[in-house]
């Protein structure tokens, strides 16, 4: 199952960052929580993959362990992650510092909080070149002012010397989007970015990431669980659901004609600009425990669709057949989903 | 209210008082950090002009002019062995002050590092350390502190050998706590995402985030330390004769309390004023400095 829905939208060649059947366990006094349970992605050169999935779905958790900064009672216990073929699962942390940065790089979701307080922003956004690329301070300086104007900083040589709480959320993130461009990275991981910013800022933001993306051919892996903006920004879609994906594919293909129950209910549940829904329709239920999560398929208590085996057979993501494009679902009858989808809105 | 028609002026002028809370925090805005700088620059300046204060020698003895009253020449008369006392004052005031600023900078040091290893590392690196402090801890600190210098003998290097092994544990404690809450914050996160090296990360993100507690303690540790110079004086271990020393000279003065009280008295003023100095000072800056007021 891993690795089975190569050659996305990107297929520039080059740089892979590949998943493979990723755990991530958590051991608590009520057990041990199982945050990320077998994920498999893979994301190629200048692609931008969205990672959606409810609050505690182990999207996070996925990328901060493919960046190697876990929490520290949290440990990868099985998986590969390779970055060109590179494990980086059993490196030191001296050498992860090697790629994180000029590699690899993050967003985070609160702007504010993601930078220091006290140190000048020019500083922070210099401060990767200096230390990964051996800048001199006066070329460290330049390729600030150079990254902020390229981020959309106005008058950059004043701000250059401001602190955080002296920008607005909005410059605070570009200030961010600019700290992880600084070492030019192959991959930026985006962890919720737009979630704290107000929608017009979330659209620059996004068109922004998108410029940059093609502007320098970065690939993005861009955790949120807001589906228009993965619509917006990405060309392939990860959907996570207790630990687990539960399905993959292109974006359009996916949001469109879900074959999962769940991503149609993340479908149903959001609201459409273009075609007035006579009301939303929540998911029942709540998230499964993590610690001692459902048998068989994830989704069964709360699934419309759930039959008998769902609660016995495991449910791997399987590729279906027949479809232009790599699309893999982990859904048992995703053919109902067909009909309910076909039902509820006119397909494309 | 109208916010659009509102004048350019008024603007400007509400512009402005949005930018007063950060005046206000000025030093000199605050009365308890500018009467103790005020207070301690001039003790500081008193010690160090002391040469040209007084024409006296402050180790020089004049037997006939011993114990003498206050006078136009001498402003606070002299001792049994006839130096003057005010000269004595300014010369001791130099020497427990020098100690101290010096006593307090290795305890400070050697503090901030091992309570940020202690801190950002965790683990069992943290626990060795946190029971050596507690072990410290558990001891007064003056008595540990005579106790210490009376086995390494008396002397300015003993004073500091002796400070510095009791009261790096309180720093140490101070930044432990600081960074444990400040390393689960976001940009630390984001620092080691960035690939930063620990040393990186604790020297140029989360000191400069946490130090401030620290300077705000050494402020009344060096009240600690300037107290404890002066009772080593007073017992004899401190800097050994005849360098002028406050402690030294209450004790001196002891014997003679009931007839010549300035010999003890203005010995005790001066502590008092050096110590109420660098308090209000350490107040004034943590009003300041205190994190999340900025």
């Amino acid at each position: 199952m891993s690795g089975d829905w190569a050659g996305g939208a990107g297929g520039a060649g080059g740089r892979l960052l590949e998943v493979r059947d990723l755990h991530v366990q958590i051991p608590t006094r009520r057990g041990t929580v199982r945050a990320v349970d077998g994920v498999s992605l893979e994301v190629a050169g200048g692609e931008a993959l969205g990672l959606v999935g409810e609050s505690g779905s182990g999207k996070s958790m996925t990328l901060r362990a493919i960046l190697g900064v876990l929490p520290s009672e949290a440990k990868v216990t099985a998986g590969q992650i390779l970055l060109d073929g590179v494990d980086l699962v059993p490196l030191s942390s001296s050498d992860l510092n090697k790629i994180r940065g000029p590699k690899m790089s993050m967003i985070f979701q609160e702007p504010m909080s993601a930078l220091n307080p006290v140190m000048r922003v020019g500083q922070q956004i210099a401060e990767g070149p200096r230390v990964h690329l051996g800048y001199s301070r006066a070329r460290a300086a330049e390729r600030a002012l150079e990254l902020m104007r390229r981020v959309g900083i106005p008058d950059p040589e004043r701000r250059f010397r401001a602190y955080p709480h002296e920008f607005s959320g909005g410059m605070r993130q570009r200030v961010m989007i600019a700290i992880a461009l600084s070492c030019d990275p192959e991959f930026i991981l985006c962890d919720e970015p737009t979630t704290a910013l107000d929608v017009t800022i979330q659209d620059q933001i996004l068109r922004l990431l998108a410029r940059l993306c093609a502007e320098s051919g970065v690939s993005l892996i861009f955790v949120t669980h807001d589906l228009p903006v993965v619509a917006q920004l990405c060309q392939r879609v990860a959907v996570m659901y207790g630990g687990q994906l539960v399905e993959t594919g292109d974006v359009r293909d996916v949001l469109l004609e879900p074959r999962h129950p769940y991503t149609l209910g993340l479908v149903r549940s959001a609201p459409d600009i273009e075609e007035v829904r006579e009301s939303l329709v929540p998911i029942p239920g709540s998230p499964p425990s993590l610690v001692s999560p459902p048998s068989g398929c994830r989704f069964h208590p709360r699934c419309a669709f759930a039959e008998e085996d769902c609660t016995v057979l495991p449910t791997p993501l399987r590729e279906l057949a027949g479809r232009p494009r790599a699309r893999s679902t982990a859904c048992l009858h995703y053919e109902r989903c067909e009909d309910a989808a076909g039902a509820g809105r006119a397909v494309p | 209210m109208s916010a659009i028609s509102m004048p350019e002026p008024a603007l400007a002028a509400q512009a402005e008082q949005h930018a007063q809370p950060r005046q206000a925090r000025r030093w000199y805005r605050q009365p308890a950090l500018a009467a103790g700088l005020i207070l301690l620059g001039l003790i500081v300046l008193a010690a160090i002009a002391a040469p040209l204060i007084t024409p006296y020698n402050p180790i020089k003895q004049n037997l006939t002019a011993s114990l003498l009253s206050p006078s136009a020449h001498h402003w606070l008369g002299t001792d049994q062995t006839g130096r003057d006392t005010f000269a004595r004052l300014l010369y001791g005031l130099r020497t427990d002050l020098r100690i101290a600023f010096i006593a307090v900078l290795l305890p400070f040091c050697i503090g901030v590092i091992l309570g940020s290893i202690s801190g950002y590392f965790g683990g069992w690196v943290d626990t060795v350390l946190m029971r050596l402090v507690d072990i410290v801890v558990a001891f007064p600190f003056y008595v540990l502190i005579i106790a210490l210098v009376f086995v390494l003998g008396p002397g300015q290097r003993s004073i500091y050998i002796a400070i510095t092994l009791v009261g790096w544990v309180s720093y140490a404690r101070i930044i432990r706590g600081e960074i444990l809450v400040a390393k689960r914050q976001d940009y630390v996160l984001a620092a080691r995402s960035g690939g930063l090296s620990p040393v990186r990360i604790i020297g140029r993100h989360l000191l400069p985030n946490v130090i401030s507690q620290a300077i705000i303690y050494a402020m009344s540790d060096i009240v600690q330390d300037i107290l404890a110079i002066v009772t080593l004086g007073y017992f004899g271990l401190g800097v050994p004769p005849p360098t002028p020393d406050l402690g030294s000279m209450i004790n001196d003065g002891q014997n003679f309390l009931t007839t010549h009280w300035q010999l003890t008295t203005f010995p005790g003023l001066a502590v008092v004023l050096v110590g109420l100095a660098l308090s209000l000072i350490g107040d004034g800056l943590a009003d300041i400095i205190r994190p999340g007021t900025t």
